[in-house]
């Protein structure tokens, strides 16, 4: 671990012990969504869209619904009329009327696997063959997938509403356009030595969660709903759903089931509506499943992107200007995360002249949903392979170069305010001083390349509870589904504030009905937010503690302190007593014991990391071996070191992946050809080294332990580290992903077809 | 997916009287790495699955210097990659086994059900095409052999008809200073298809290569035999040249799509690689036999 400037003398907190999930985890106890099962539950399927564009002329259900053991079968006309505005859901930004058409088609099909009609049956087979009995009747549109052939002027429209801030009543597939800009960037160019530009693409990519979607819903005659279902974050589905149904938030329960992973592409809904009105018209329990195939085709991965960078820098290696334009594709809502990324690209850099111009674009595909960073990974690949580029020109090392530019505390962000306290020249210090990054790398057709990446983190609202047990545990209950250890991280801050050992505190994931409201477990909150609920709900336990103890002792609370598990009174002889001791003491001094927060912090530190990457390159094939990768990022305070660098191992395996193979492939119709993990190729062990990690721990100041979020800047860097790796190796400049073996292949071999060209002219 | 009828006879004559009464709605099947993923995907539709891996003459591996080997349709892969006589004499075919899937899918998955899969990338076909490798089949009509290079037909699509059944495959012996390997390409590591696949047996005469064969796999709708990237080697010293040669010769004999895996552009030239590396660890391991 670097140099730690997180102070306090803690006993808890920083140790490694197991997790507390993890018995059920690995004895097959855990129960997921899929696993829940109730008496008379019927079983749904979803009939989806072949074409990625066309209009609905007609649905027949007549033949499937006389298929015996078939119960009931939902359309878009079962969905009432949703709300055509934007709400804020969580950190998505959500457009009600959009969602609905998402969760069932209206009057078009948008993409490949869109959902047009749902099936409760008596078992899931039946189900499966009454999606065949249904009859649709399409007019197929030509499909746009690409923003590119979005923005073409005389582009067929996929939303005949959609209007952006710029072109007036005109139809557009264009959502939205952002811009930022400071400064002068025709005179910071003008000072440049360098300039270096460039234009991006990169392929629409999928979080790859193992687990598919699922959900169970119940619709009870008294008008409550109750959904049982693996997502991020409960009170999410609540109201999401809430607006799907037009129903009341308050009539709906959701009970977030043991998750799979969700990288952020369970923050929305699918199943969940589906499921409570295939309830309602049936009077049973109705549980719907994703397979993979669905999972790929319809649920939200995270944008493709053409990103063009144009930045330049004096000869002394002085970033002066940047100028950049991108476009991502939405999908076939609106709602890509374009301005996130936009935000992020140059964000480690401090830039006097820059413009961003940033188009949100809708196509035919699955619309996008968060994914890790969400927008930024994209953003990072197209500039952080420009830096690469520049520093080469000024003979500088590239993390030099990073550390000679970057932003520290007091630098101005994107946005204007400046940086608090930040630890990004550390990430990069830490990567320099690495046995890795002074390792020689010897051998043919091997290069090393290094990136970074800026994350805002999320704050948003959290509610804890602590529970003091009569025997003197405790239990900490949240809202947050635990998507990355955050139960231990949580019993282990209760822990710490306690004074207790970790093995004494259960930590719990409610329901939507049994804590404060939370939002999403997304934005790497939950340890910075959830946590200091947490945090702030042991000290008012404590404060609780405190007084019963005076009560016990007939002193004032003044006059008693808690250090150490202890209660000590102040002064005089009295022995000190242990929460143990008192706890039986409860009942005669007031009733039990539990401590309560609810926060909203604005205190949010953002996340930097750099990532080191040695590569081998079969130059014959094109395939990429990476050999090495170690990645420094700053956790503020990690309370869990082991889960902090599961987070930064993690996020660097799906960046390779994203760097290396994964795509969604269409054919020319927009069908999507590779919606399995046979053909959707996210890295397997074989094709990942052990990533090393290096924390840095550079506290967050507006936490009270000092916590950063950690769960998504791990995967900024990769893609970038991995192309600047592989020019070292072959000296050719990927600026496409994935950089997969044909795309490399046919680079390097026009690379040598160029250098025997101008060898043979010389 | 559809409720489906299954059966496990014991016997080749009850299997061939199963199938023969169920005619195209029937489909034998053995460790169904292939069919029941098919089946739950949708891509094929059957109403009968025929469990053939009880019969006897389908379980057998035997082998004999002089009259090569009899591989039962239904030996599981992992058996061949475990057995010493397969990786003495046959290392290209063994090695072909050893890619399919995972350990556990090869505790499942056969040669024969990879052949009868009818897929143009199955990695073991190649490598029996190599050997000259000649598939036994029996049905309602009696028995017939049919050369491996002429079993496929076309994608998913075998020579066998309605109540056949592909018994065993029967390799000739190998030659004194021969041998055969099998290589593939796949982006990963692991867990991927071939996009494209060679094998190769050649036999040596001093220097000079003797007799080869070639086949390659995931670069037309069958996997082909390139006869004349074989004959680019035969009565030639295996350098640079002829290597060159040979890869070139086997590119021609491609007619790759594009698809997911690979364009056909870049299968054009990874045929021609792979065609190299794996003549030249074939004449190694001949050098040594």
């Amino acid at each position: 671990m670097a140099a730690s400037t997180t102070t306090g003398d803690f006993k808890v907190i920083g140790t490694r012990p197991i997790r507390p999930d993890g018995v059920d985890k690995v004895t097959g106890r855990a129960k997921f969504g899929a696993d829940y099962a109730f008496p008379g539950m019927l079983h749904g399927k979803v009939l989806r869209s072949p074409h990625a564009h066309a209009i609905i002329k007609s649905i027949k259900i007549d033949k499937a619904l006389k298929l015996p053991g078939v119960k009931a079968i939902v359309t878009s006309k079962d969905l009432p009329q949703a709300e055509n505005k934007l709400e804020q859901s969580g950190e998505l930004t959500v457009n009600p009327r959009h969602l609905s058409m998402n969760i069932l088609a209206h009057d078009k099909v948008l993409y490949d696997g869109h959902a047009i009609a749902a099936v409760a049956a008596t078992s899931p087979h039946i189900a499966e063959e009454a999606l065949r009995l249904i009859e649709v009747e399409y007019e197929v549109l030509p499909p746009v997938m690409t923003v590119d052939a979005a923005m073409r002027p005389g582009a067929p429209i996929l939303l005949k509403d959609l209007r952006n801030n710029e072109e007036g009543d005109k139809p557009t597939n264009v959502a939205q356009h952002f811009q930022f800009k400071r400064g002068d960037v025709a005179a910071g160019f003008k000072a440049a030595d360098y300039v270096i530009e460039r234009e991006f693409n990169t392929a629409m990519v999928h979080q790859g969660y193992i687990e598919p979607h699922n959900a169970v819903g119940i619709y009870n005659s008294d008008g409550q709903a109750t959904i049982y279902c693996s997502t991020q974050g409960a009170f999410d589905v609540r109201s999401l759903s809430a607006h799907v149904l037009g129903m009341p938030v308050g009539k709906i329960k959701v009970v977030p089931a043991e998750i799979g992973g969700g990288f952020g592409g369970k923050t929305t809904i699918y199943l969940e509506p589906l499921s409570v009105l295939l309830s309602k018209k049936t009077g049973a329990p109705v549980k719907l499943v994703m397979s993979r195939s669905e999972v790929l085709r319809a649920s939200g991965p995270t944008p493709g992107s053409k990103i063009k960078v144009k930045m330049g820098a004096t000869s002394d290696g002085k970033l002066v200007a940047a100028e950049i334009w991108m476009a991502y594709e939405a999908g076939a809502f609106p709602g890509s995360p374009v301005a996130a990324g936009a935000l992020c690209i140059i964000a480690p850099y401090t830039v006097e002249n820059f413009q961003i111009d940033a188009y949100d674009v809708v196509v035919n595909r699955p619309k996008t949903n968060a994914y890790r960073a969400p927008g930024t990974t994209q953003a990072a690949f197209a500039s952080e392979t420009v830096i690469d580029e520049l520093a080469e020109k000024c003979g500088i090392d590239p993390i030099d170069f990073r550390i000679n530019n970057g932003v520290k505390e007091g630098s101005p962000q994107i946005m204007g305010p400046p940086f608090k306290r930040i630890g990004f020249i550390q990430t990069c210090e830490a990567i320099k001083n690495s046995p890795h990054y002074k390792s020689k790398l010897t051998g043919k057709f091997r290069g090393r390349g290094v990136a970074s990446g800026f994350w805002f983190n999320a704050g948003m609202q959290s509610s804890a509870m602590v529970n003091i047990h009569t025997d003197g545990t405790a239990s900490v209950v949240t809202g947050s589904p635990d998507i990355g250890g955050s139960r231990a991280s949580m019993a282990m801050i209760a822990a710490e504030v306690l004074g207790m050992p970790m093995t004494d505190v259960r930590p719990i994931t409610a329901d939507t009905d049994s804590i404060g409201h939370t939002d999403v477990t997304a934005g790497s909150r939950v340890t910075f937010a959830t946590g200091m609920a947490v945090y702030e709900a042991a000290k008012d336990a404590v404060r609780q503690l405190i007084e019963r103890a005076a009560k016990v002792w007939e002193k004032k609370p003044d006059e008693v302190e808690f250090r150490d598990g202890m209660l000590h009174a102040k002064g005089n002889g009295v022995p000190p007593m242990s929460i143990k001791q008192l706890a039986p003491r409860f009942p005669r001094t007031g009733g039990p014991i539990t401590g309560r927060a609810s926060v909203n912090p604005r205190g949010v530190g953002p996340g930097f990391a750099t990532t080191v990457v040695d590569v081998e390159v079969d130059p014959d094939t094109g395939k990429v071996q990476v050999l090495r990768c170690t990645i420094a990022q700053d956790a503020g305070k990690a309370i869990h070191p082991s889960y902090v660098e599961g987070q930064m191992q993690g996020g660097t395996a799906q960046g390779i992946g994203w760097a290396l193979n994964e795509e969604y492939f269409y054919d020319d119709k927009g069908t999507l050809r590779n919606s399995s993990f046979l053909d959707y190729r996210i890295p397997t062990c074989l094709d990942l080294p052990m990533i090393e990690t290096i924390i840095v721990e550079e506290a967050n100041p507006g936490h009270p332990l000092g916590v950063r979020g950690v769960g998504e800047v791990s995967i900024v860097p990769p893609v970038a580290a991995v192309a600047n790796a592989i020019y070292r190796a072959v000296g050719v400049r990927m600026t496409q992903t994935p950089m997969s073996p044909p795309r490399l292949l046919k680079a390097i071999l026009k690379h040598r077809g160029a250098a025997q060209h101008s060898a043979a002219a010389d | 997916m559809h409720a489906i009828d299954y059966e496990a006879p014991t016997t080749l004559a009850q299997a061939v009287s199963i199938l023969k009464a169920h005619g195209e709605n029937a489909r034998p099947f053995c460790g169904g790495t292939d069919i029941i993923v098919q089946l739950r995907a949708g891509v094929r539709r059957t109403e009968h699955l025929v469990d053939v891996k009880k019969i006897k003459e389908l379980q057998t591996l035997f082998f004999d210097a002089k009259q090569g080997l009899r591989l039962g349709a239904a030996v599981p892969c992992i058996e061949i990659s475990e057995s010493d006589v397969m990786r003495r004499y046959y290392p290209g075919l063994t090695e072909a086994a050893h890619l399919i899937g995972s350990l556990q899918i090869q505790n499942r998955a056969s040669v024969g059900g990879n052949l009868c899969n009818g897929s143009p990338a199955a990695d073991t076909t190649p490598a029996l095409i190599a050997l000259g490798a000649r598939a036994r089949v029996v049905g309602p009509n009696g028995e017939r052999e049919v050369p491996v290079e002429a079993f496929v037909v076309s994608p998913g699509r075998t020579v066998l008809k309605p109540g056949e059944l592909l018994v065993e495959l029967l390799v000739p012996a190998p030659a004194p200073h021969s041998s055969d390997a099998y290589l593939r390409f796949i982006p990963r590591n692991e867990m991927d298809i071939a996009v494209v696949g060679v094998g190769a047996s050649l036999t040596l005469d001093g220097d000079k290569v003797k007799a080869a064969r070639i086949a390659l796999g995931a670069v037309a709708a069958t996997p082909i035999l390139a006869a004349k990237a074989a004959d680019a080697i035969i009565g030639k010293k295996l350098d640079d040249a002829a290597l060159e040669a040979a890869g070139h010769a086997a590119s021609d004999a491609c007619s790759p799509i594009d698809d997911m895996r690979g364009t056909a552009e870049f299968r054009l030239h990874i045929a021609a690689v792979l065609t190299r590396r794996v003549l030249s660890i074939a004449a190694e391991r001949a050098k040594k036999n």
